[in-house]
């Protein structure tokens, strides 16, 4: 509480802001309600000094009590956005996208195409030139409900054509909704941000009608101009779309290298690690093992059997080789203090053997190698496996009996 | 001269006429509205009172409007906030005779009205153009945009930037700055010479005329009184008549957006009573409400503390002196005594005599109060003895729920009034579609609200905190008794209590540093702290005005000591 005894117009309304905030936090709608009751008033101060004016907050804050309060409607909630719109002409356009939003969450997607048409043909003086970017956004959007009625049209044609009939209407439909959004969304993704949505659905377009060329350099764009933010979907993208025209190991590689570096947890490295381990060039392999030993560092990737399969493969084939052990104590130099109380304790050999034995398999070939035979989680493991008769169990304890010394190397 | 009418006042048909042109008496200076070529009765208020106006009056602009000045509109305000008065129970005197006098006086004496106009002071309403040639031509004048700027004391617009940058925007044919004749003239007189008007003296004549009156009414309660809404104050020219078009620099004068701080209205009060020239008021006497014993026991059962402090307060009161009619009656202009704030006074005696009894040291306090719970446990007849843990518990809850409530109230408070204001002109369409909009959105809002429905305004009420004996929960303590800490010592009763510290060892020079003490919640015990909130919730003012008031009789109360210790250069312990 606030002993303030100075009480006056700015005072009284923060004070009332805050309540609200409170509210909001809260899920208490009706208070929200109750003290925004109060607040609006302060449309009629102003606060051009403020960061945030009133007409703003009443935006904002409106728009979560009408969306969430049980008695209020759809149709108040427009109502009260087409008020919200005539407020602030600077704001216009972005309400006009944020009304659009909450239709299209709505399910009312129509009504979200009508007024992103309507929003499309405001013009207001100089606030169309300032407000160039979300008229962009608008556009944009409108561009990609035209894909979805372009996609709707698309799968009835090929209903009808698995049917047997063509139906020429429905084509042409499709052609001009491609062409409708192709325009827009074509736009949007010229300036530097993560369109995500929009780079598929484009992507998507293009491909259907043949032209791979552009989607091609699209996503290259996308993913290797320096002026777009690091955005890790867009290498999937590409990586995606390489493989779907069949592209060279080499160029599918080349692909997930930056995906690597920005996001090594990522699910594709168990992909990247195949083919790196494949290839013939040492520096290929050697980075395959570096992405997966990466990979294996996040506690999300802890129970996937198929990963540590991989480190698995790959440390057996170096062992038997016996060529570039080093890469395996480089890998293992940093990893070696935390590595045996994050993956291999003592519990884990225990839980792992109890839900997933081939998890448990290859986390122990792994943990022979690299902590030696007499590790708990080998021990365990191995014990276990041999107790339950398990051949590969009882392979799998004399290779690395086998291989003992190379653990001693590899720890030193 | 053809007037020959009788003088409202005095009955004598002997007029003449002012500069302006009006007739007046020339036997009691009764001055009327009445102009040898129209008679103007639109703004007889009152009749007992009655404006001059200067320069030529035109009947009607042509938007309806006419000419008034804003003398004219305080007048309208006093007289609504008396009007509320007597509605709220003080005597008609107040308004029709002391009231209005103290206003017709303060006109005088400021030489706004019941003058002759100091030569070379003309009063004419303010245009840009005027403004814009002007400033080349008189560099002491202060701009307009300058005017606008200037932060009042009150707050009043403070914020409200627009306004400033809306005027200079104004291209020079808009000419209306104010809606009334010296709006903008009034703002620019400097502010040291006549005491000009401003919403928050309002008040400061109110309780004035309420001092004189010595009516029970503490300014305390005034002012709460004005918050609840009681007494018009905040957007009180929505009643100013229709022709009255209040616009411009009217706003930054009348419409107010602070609620009134109590030291400004009585410092202003004091103000006034000196440039008045006011004689001694009304003697306070111990029969009086506003005498500390009177107020004390009022205080006491808000507060629901045992009845027999009663006897303690008046004690206290009687050995420092509070209660001479000498120390308690105002005498306007003598810088020499203390001006005595009633309210705050009463409080801190009862706070001094919280300490003398419990110490409130967060520890004397607790243990004299475990001491009273055994008792009472063991001993159901004779009556409770007062314990002071079980007080505590009870009035916090009673005072956090109130404070909780008075703060979402506060929140909650609605500053605009259904009278749009505009600035000028050219901007009251926006105003009128903003004000539109607020009330779409207050109406789509308050709907879902749900079954809140906003408290009516509540009734006035001198008692913001009751408690009733007959409540068998034992939450009322006015009847509980003192036995626990009091002995008998040579047939006087004494607190068993024998330490006492000392708010503050030297008192500050409240001249220099406009207070007595300065006060800081950590530096104190909970206990005094709790105590001083209790009386500032009550009183809505800040717990260090109530803690300068303690300082201040504590000096009283152990003057001997204090001075018998300092001369002979020992710190005072406790």
């Amino acid at each position: 509480s606030s002993h303030e005894y100075k009480l006056n117009f700015r005072k009284s309304k923060e004070a009332c802001l805050s309540y609200i905030q409170d509210a909001l936090l809260q899920k208490q709608w009706k208070r929200a309600a109750e003290f925004l009751t109060c607040y609006v008033e302060s449309l009629e101060k102003d606060y051009s000094r403020e960061h945030i004016g009133p007409s703003e907050m009443i935006w904002r804050i409106g728009t979560e009590i009408l969306w969430h309060h049980s008695q209020s409607s759809m149709k108040e909630f427009n109502c009260f956005m087409e008020q919200m719109k005539t407020l602030g002409v600077k704001r216009y356009l972005k309400v006009c996208l944020e009304h659009v939003f909450h239709l299209l969450c709505n399910g009312q997607i129509d009504e979200a195409y009508q007024n992103l048409s309507l929003a499309e043909s405001w013009r207001f003086g100089e606030q169309t030139a300032i407000q160039d970017k979300e008229m962009k956004l608008i556009e944009a959007y409108r561009g990609l409900l035209d894909y979805y009625s372009w996609s709707k049209q698309k799968n009835i044609l090929l209903e009808h054509s698995e049917d047997g009939f063509s139906d020429l209407a429905v084509e042409q439909e499709m052609h001009s909704y491609f062409r409708k959004a192709a325009v827009n969304l074509k736009e949007i993704i010229k300036i530097p941000g993560v369109w995500d949505v929009f780079v598929k659905c484009y992507v998507d377009l293009l491909e259907f009608y043949g032209d791979h060329n552009e989607a091609r350099q699209v996503l290259n764009e996308y993913a290797y101009n320096s002026k777009f933010p690091a955005n890790p979907n867009a290498h999937v993208y590409l990586y995606e779309f390489l493989k779907r025209q069949g592209e060279s190991k080499k160029s599918l590689i080349s692909a997930l290298k930056i995906l690597h570096d920005i996001v090594p947890s990522h699910e594709l490295m168990i992909d990247f690690n195949t083919m790196l381990q494949k290839s013939k060039k040492r520096k290929k392999r050697r980075l395959g093992l570096e992405v997966i030993f990466a990979a294996l560092d996040y506690a999300g990737w802890k129970e996937n059997a198929k990963a540590w399969s991989c480190l698995a493969r790959q440390v057996k084939q170096i062992v038997i080789s016996e060529k570039h052990l080093d890469w395996i104590k480089q890998e293992w130099n940093s990893r070696k203090d935390w590595w045996p109380a994050f993956h291999f304790s003592r519990y884990l050999a225990k839980r792992n053997w109890q839900e997933n034995k081939s998890l448990s398999y290859e986390k122990a070939l792994v943990a022979g190698i690299l902590l030696g035979k007499d590790c708990k989680y080998f021990k365990y493991v191995s014990h276990q496996g041999c107790k339950a008769q398990l051949k590969r169990f009882r392979m799998l304890k004399k290779f690395v009996n086998r291989h003992n010394p190379v653990y001693l190397r590899i720890s030193g | 001269r053809d007037f020959n009418e009788r003088c409202a006042q005095c009955s004598e048909v002997n007029w003449g006429l002012t500069d302006g042109g009006r007739f007046y008496c020339r036997s009691c200076h009764n001055v009327t509205e009445r102009t040898r070529e129209v008679v103007n009765t639109d703004f007889i208020t009152n009749s007992r009172v009655q404006t001059i106006s200067k320069g030529s009056r035109q009947q009607e602009k042509n938007d309806g409007g006419c000419e008034w000045y804003i003398c004219e509109g305080f007048q309208l305000v006093l007289k609504k906030q008396a009007e509320a008065l007597e509605a709220l129970g003080v005597c008609p005197q107040m308004k029709d005779e002391i009231l209005c006098n103290f206003w017709r006086c303060y006109l005088q004496k400021s030489k706004q009205a019941y003058c002759k106009r100091p030569a070379g002071e003309t009063v004419k309403a303010l245009s840009v153009c005027e403004s814009s040639t002007d400033v080349d031509s008189d560099p002491e004048r202060p701009s307009l945009l300058h005017l606008l700027s200037l932060s009042e004391s009150e707050g009043d617009l403070q914020t409200d930037c627009s306004f400033a940058s809306s005027v200079s925007k104004v291209s020079e044919s808009t000419s209306v700055y104010s809606g009334s004749v010296d709006g903008s003239l009034y703002l620019m007189k400097n502010q040291k010479e006549k005491l000009r008007m401003t919403m928050p003296m309002t008040l400061s004549f109110c309780y004035m005329a309420l001092l004189w009156l010595r009516e029970p009414i503490t300014l305390s309660e005034l002012l709460r009184f004005v918050v609840e809404g009681h007494i018009p104050y905040l957007n009180v020219f929505q009643h100013f008549p229709e022709k009255m078009k209040l616009c411009g620099l009217d706003l930054r004068i009348f419409c107010v957006e602070s609620w009134p701080v109590y030291e400004e209205v009585f410092n202003k009060m004091h103000e006034l009573a000196a440039f008045l020239d006011l004689p001694r008021f009304p003697d306070i006497t111990d029969s009086c409400f506003l005498h500390p014993d009177m107020l004390c026991m009022k205080y006491l059962m808000e507060a629901n503390l045992p009845d027999e402090l009663h006897n303690w307060t008046c004690r206290v009161v009687k050995k420092i002196g509070i209660g001479e009619v000498d120390f308690l009656t105002l005498m306007p202009g003598n810088k020499s005594t203390r001006k005595v704030k009633y309210d705050v006074l009463a409080a801190a005696v009862i706070v001094v005599v919280l300490k003398l009894l419990f110490l409130l040291d967060d520890h004397y306090e607790w243990l004299l109060s475990e001491f009273a719970e055994e008792r009472n446990k063991n001993n159901t007849e004779g009556g409770p003895y007062f314990e002071f843990k079980k007080w505590y518990e009870v009035v916090k809850q009673s005072l956090d729920a109130e404070q909780k409530k008075l703060d979402e109230e506060r929140a909650k408070y609605l500053w605009r009034c259904e009278k749009p204001l505009f600035y000028s002109v050219k901007n009251k369409s926006k105003v009128l579609k903003r004000r539109q909009m607020v009330v779409n959105l207050q109406n789509q809002f308050g709907k879902l609200s749900g079954s809140v429905r906003r408290a009516e305004k509540p009734n006035p009420s001198s008692f913001q905190l009751s408690w009733s004996e007959e409540n068998t929960d034992g939450s009322c303590f006015h009847g509980h008794s003192l036995k626990g800490v009091l002995q008998e010592k040579c047939g006087l009763l004494t607190a068993m209590n024998p330490d006492y510290w000392l708010c503050t060892v030297k008192l500050c020079n409240e001249k220099l540093c406009g207070h007595l003490a300065h006060y800081r919640e950590v530096e104190f015990p909970q206990s005094y702290h709790f105590v001083l909130g209790l009386f500032s919730f009550l009183l809505r003012i800040q717990p260090s005005y109530i803690h300068d008031e303690v300082c201040m009789i504590e000096h009283k109360l152990f003057n001997k000591k204090l001075y018998k210790k300092l001369k002979y250069n020992t710190v005072l312990r406790k």
